[in-house]
């Protein structure tokens, strides 16, 4: 066990090099002058020009700046500095703690919301609420994105008045929201995903000894039948959090959050490439990590995995 | 004015200063109030949710609005505490409420009175059938599945009930539990101990499972659950009846381990189902079975799945636990021979009614019913005595001992020194050793052994499905391992091969013509309408009509799906088939008819043949040659005769001794010198 968990962190260097080598050079590629657009509207004269240049490495050939760039990551946990002097690593700390808490109450959403639709659905198989929940779950999985964002925010937000409308100024509050508009698709996938495993789950063998044996309805479910069908939910859910860091740009820029999926949209548009890349290999990190945990969950969960 | 306001605002204020306690207190009242009513969960669950529903649910959800300062009405908050607080108070009153109620009526006490209010007649009978009738609602239409069932069981005694599939004796036994699925109607009555199951709640029904009447299923491997510990399994089955709890219960799950013949129990009761064997798996559905000490045990073919020694054990066990606990069994299978071997009487069952019954004797020794005879005659039979002979097999007169030895026929198959292996990451696990063998022409070779032997490997390999570790395999002469892909291609356009699950070897989209001419249009042999020919010729030959070309698998039982994977099989006129337990899924009747056209086959196409089984009766029907194979290695192999009539080997002699026969006396007698044997042997 120790063995493959050795061999999955080491894995880790492979994947973030080429993570970051090709956002690097996606960034690197893109057309335009960031010190021209730094600069704007104000004429900058070519000395100060060419000194921007040399701070910034700009003239280098591209494997030299990434290489520069890397080291100063590995060494010194210098994510670089801006091209107005601000260093990413607090750009990132600031952003961090609003997409987390974003990403934080859409995983409750989805986790909690999407076992239960998928409980009752399975449970009360083809019945009334069985329907309800899985049209429920094909419109919220069929609207866009940005439909159920406004949506909401018109509705509950302006109309109802009970959550505020945008930004984070109200505290925990301002997150709920946005939380269901970014889990509302993985909530779908979610519930289905229960409802189908559980419902195999309690037409097997086991299920049946457990109800001849006199137990209730209600625990063989939830001892028998969840057990055992939480586990490919489990890591689904896993590998979702990791996507919603990232994944969270439109809704921050629909309800004006300062996190970091709406840095990366900014800073690409500004062709800030340490901010891109800095936040990219966080994100590649996370998702990395969580990947791992995931694996390991499910190991502790189904006794018959055992890695070697 | 304004003061009396603000002292009130403060004396509201200081009364409930602080918005989470309220939250938090109505969290853990009801947690308190579980643990207290462990024993009426029941009752005192509903209350518990319908008090979080109504007064706890407007306080959670106020708390957090009022946290984060949403400006919400100064009514309306004094409104949600003053809620909080009384349903603190109601919660209390529930619990103190629930708990009285759980312990003034404790289990027995219910159990009594209910046993008094459905008292009739019959009160001596562990399980009374009257006159019952099962119908199920399908979406076609209405299947009566028991038609009129009528018999009892005996406390301490043991019932076969015999029957092929669909003869309604599953639903039976389902009806005799409340398990009848929700689309099932039952009519008639059942009668547990005098007490009527089927005028039950599904409260009392649940009350009883378990603990008066337990049932064990068919399919050991998938009956635990694989993510629980075997120690959690065993506890919940006396936590549920509150029979035992926590260390008590565990103690007394080491006990019932120990009763049931797993070895080092307080050690093993720790370890998952995975870890454990078929057999073992079995024993311990059976322990949890007993835990409660039931009165009654029903057993829905309990070694069907099992091997033939395994089989043999487990039913001991099933009588040493009859005798010593008393209880009355139910024992509901298709195989005679266990019949024999249990029952004190039998019942025998034919779509939903019951044809015969009477003792085993009766039954076994002089059927009368059309039906019981029937399925008596088309057991296969496995004689052991000197010169008994089985009909219908050309027996070669020559002992052909040695492989090697030059026969009038040629060799189809040779094996010299075959070892084959299983690789896990470049690790290769050998799983058969040192095998020799040869299947001349025209003779049927018998592959037999038990689970983890190596017989379905060797299949596979002469197949070509698995390479071959060590040795040489000659399929008419070409060492397989040596060959180019072409080459082999062109070997497999000789061999035939036929499965054991006729459901799954068909592939469910392709209309049974197709089935029959695929290996036809893999090997690219005959146009189009020369395969039609050829499949409805091979059609006829497994004397199935014309008609069935156009239909789906789905459409046919299981007998003609096999005969159709036969048809399959002789396509391409092989001269080898390799038949893989054929005819384990099958019911003893439709087994009977196709073992007998694979040999009227046989003599027709005079392929040489593997067949590959666990069943000792079949093949001693089929077989010339016979190769026993114990853990990949062979025990003992040659003449048929030779081998079963006068085995050599202890192993051999050990599967010989446990396969039952269908006379009830000669079974005694045969368990007796089973037992006998194994003493000898230093295995009991």
């Amino acid at each position: 066990m120790t063995g493959y968990i050795i061999r999955r962190l080491l894995q880790f260097v492979p994947v973030l090099i080429a993570a970051t080598l090709i956002v690097y050079a996606m960034v690197f590629l893109m057309p335009g002058d960031p010190i021209r657009a730094l600069s704007g509207d104000r004429p900058m004269s070519d000395a100060v020009q060419a000194q921007l240049r040399d701070q910034y490495n700009l003239d280098d050939p591209f494997l030299v700046q990434y290489g520069k760039y890397m080291w100063g990551v590995i060494t010194q946990g210098d994510f670089g500095t801006t091209f107005q002097g601000r260093p990413v690593l607090d750009i990132i700390q600031q952003g961090l703690p609003v997409t987390l808490t974003l990403a934080a109450v859409a995983f409750g959403f989805q986790a909690i919301i999407g076992a239960i639709a998928g409980i009752l659905a399975a449970v009360y198989k083809d019945s009334f609420i069985d329907r309800f929940v899985q049209v429920s779950l094909v419109i919220a999985v069929a609207l866009p994105t940005l439909a159920i964002a406004f949506l909401l925010q018109l509705t509950f937000g302006l109309n109802l008045g009970w959550f505020p409308i945008a930004g984070i100024r109200d505290g925990f509050v301002s997150y709920i929201l946005p939380g269901i508009v970014l889990a509302a698709v993985s909530t779908g996938i979610v519930a289905r995903m229960l409802r189908s495993e559980l419902i195999e789950a309690l037409q097997s063998d086991y299920v049946r000894t457990a109800t001849a044996k006199g137990m209730k309805r209600s625990r063989v479910v939830t001892r028998h039948g969840l057990r055992n069908s939480l586990i490919p939910v489990v890591t689904f859910l896993g590998a979702d959090l990791a996507t919603m860091m990232g994944g969270a740009i439109v809704v921050e820029s629909v309800f004006n959050m300062p996190g970091l999926g709406g840095q990366v949209f900014r800073s690409i548009q500004a062709q800030e490439n340490t901010i891109v890349v800095g936040i990219v290999t966080l994100f590649v990190l996370f998702y990395v990590v969580v990947n791992l945990l995931v694996d390991l969950l499910y190991a502790a969960l189904d006794p018959r995995i055992r890695y070697d | 004015m304004s003061e009396n306001r603000a002292s009130d605002d403060t004396a509201v204020k200081k009364s409930v200063s602080n918005p989470w306690v309220p939250a938090v207190l109505s969290l853990v009242v009801p947690g308190l109030g579980q643990l207290v009513v462990l024993r009426q969960r029941e009752f005192g669950l509903k209350l518990m949710i319908a008090w979080l529903v109504i007064a706890v649910g407007p306080t959670l959800v106020m708390t957090p609005l009022r946290l984060s300062g949403t400006q919400v009405d100064r009514a309306a908050v004094t409104l949600a505490d003053s809620v909080a607080l009384s349903a603190i108070g109601i919660g209390l009153l529930i619990a103190v409420y629930a708990a009285v109620m759980a312990y003034r009526s404790a289990a027995p006490a219910t159990q009594e009175e209910v046993a008094e209010a459905a008292r009739v007649e019959r009160p001596e009978a562990a399980l009374s059938f009257q006159d019952v009738h099962v119908s199920f609602n399908t979406e076609f239409s209405t299947v009566e599945a028991v038609k009129g069932v009528s018999f009892d069981v005996m406390p301490g005694e043991v019932v076969a009930v015999v029957g092929e599939s669909g003869s309604g004796k599953s639903v039976t036994s389902a009806a005799a539990m409340g398990l009848v699925p929700k689309n099932g109607t039952v009519s008639g009555r059942v009668y547990l101990n005098g007490q009527e199951i089927t005028a039950m709640d599904p409260t009392q029904l649940r009350r009883l499972r378990g603990s008066e009447v337990s049932m064990v299923f068919q399919e050991p491997m998938t009956a635990l659950n694989p993510v629980l510990r075997v120690s959690d399994q065993l506890k919940e089955a006396m936590e549920v009846h509150g029979v035992a709890f926590g260390k008590d219960a565990l103690a007394k799950g080491v006990e019932l381990l120990e009763l049931v013949g797993i070895p080092d129990p307080a050690n093993r009761i720790f370890e998952y189902p995975h870890q454990f064997s078929g057999g073992q798996r079995q024993r311990i559905v059976i322990a949890m079975a007993i835990a409660c000490n039931p009165s009654m045990i029903i057993a829905d073919e309990p070694t069907t799945a099992l091997d033939v020694t395994v089989q043999a054990e487990i039913l001991d066990l099933l009588r040493r636990l009859k005798d010593e606990i008393n209880t009355a069994i139910m024992l509901i299978t298709h195989n005679m021979g266990v019949v024999a071997d249990m029952a004190d009487r039998v019942v025998v069952m034919f779509q939903g009614e019951v044809v015969e019954s009477g003792t085993a004797e009766q039954i076994l020794m002089s059927p009368q019913h059309p039906y019981t005879r029937r399925l008596l005659e088309a057991m296969p039979k496995l004689h052991q005595k000197q010169g008994a002979e089985s009909p219908r097999v050309k027996v070669s007169e020559e002992p052909v001992e040695q492989p090697g030895t030059p026969a009038a026929a040629e060799i189809a198959i040779e094996a010299k020194d075959l070892a084959l292996a299983y690789k896990n990451r470049g690790k290769g696990i050998r799983v058969v050793e040192g095998v020799n063998f040869t299947v001349p022409r025209g003779e049927i070779l018998g592959l037999v052994g038990e689970s983890g032997s190596g017989k379905s490997t060797i299949a596979k390999a002469v197949l070509g499905l698995l390479d071959v570790d060590h040795g040489e395999l000659l399929i008419r002469g070409r060492n397989l391992p040596t060959l180019s892909r072409k080459d082999r291609k062109a070997v497999r356009k000789d061999i035939g091969v036929v499965f054991q699950d006729p459901a799954a070897s068909l592939d469910p989209r392709f209309p049974i013509g197709d089935i029959i001419a695929e290996p036809m249009v893999v090997h690219n042999v005959g146009s189009p309408k020369d395969r039609k020919e050829r499949a409805a010729e091979l059609l006829e030959a497994v004397k199935l009509p014309r008609s069935v070309t156009n239909r789906y698998p789905h459409e046919l039982s299981g007998g003609q799906r096999q005969r159709i994977s036969i048809a399959r099989a002789l396509s391409l006129s092989p001269s080898i088939l390799i038949a893989d337990e054929p005819t384990s899924a099958l019911d003893v009747s439709v087994q009977a008819r196709v073992l007998e056209m694979f040999i009227e086959l046989q003599e027709q196409f005079e392929f040489a043949c593997l067949f590959v089984t666990h069943d000792l009766a079949v093949v001693d029907q089929l077989a010339n040659q016979i190769m026993v194979l114990e853990k990949g290695r062979v025990v003992e192999q040659g003449n048929k005769h030779q081998i079963l009539r006068e085995p050599r080997m202890d192993y051999t002699k050990r599967l010989l001794a446990a396969a039952p026969v269908p006379d009830p006396q000669e079974q005694r007698e045969r368990r007796e010198a089973r037992h006998q044997l194994l003493a000898a042997q230093g295995l009991l």
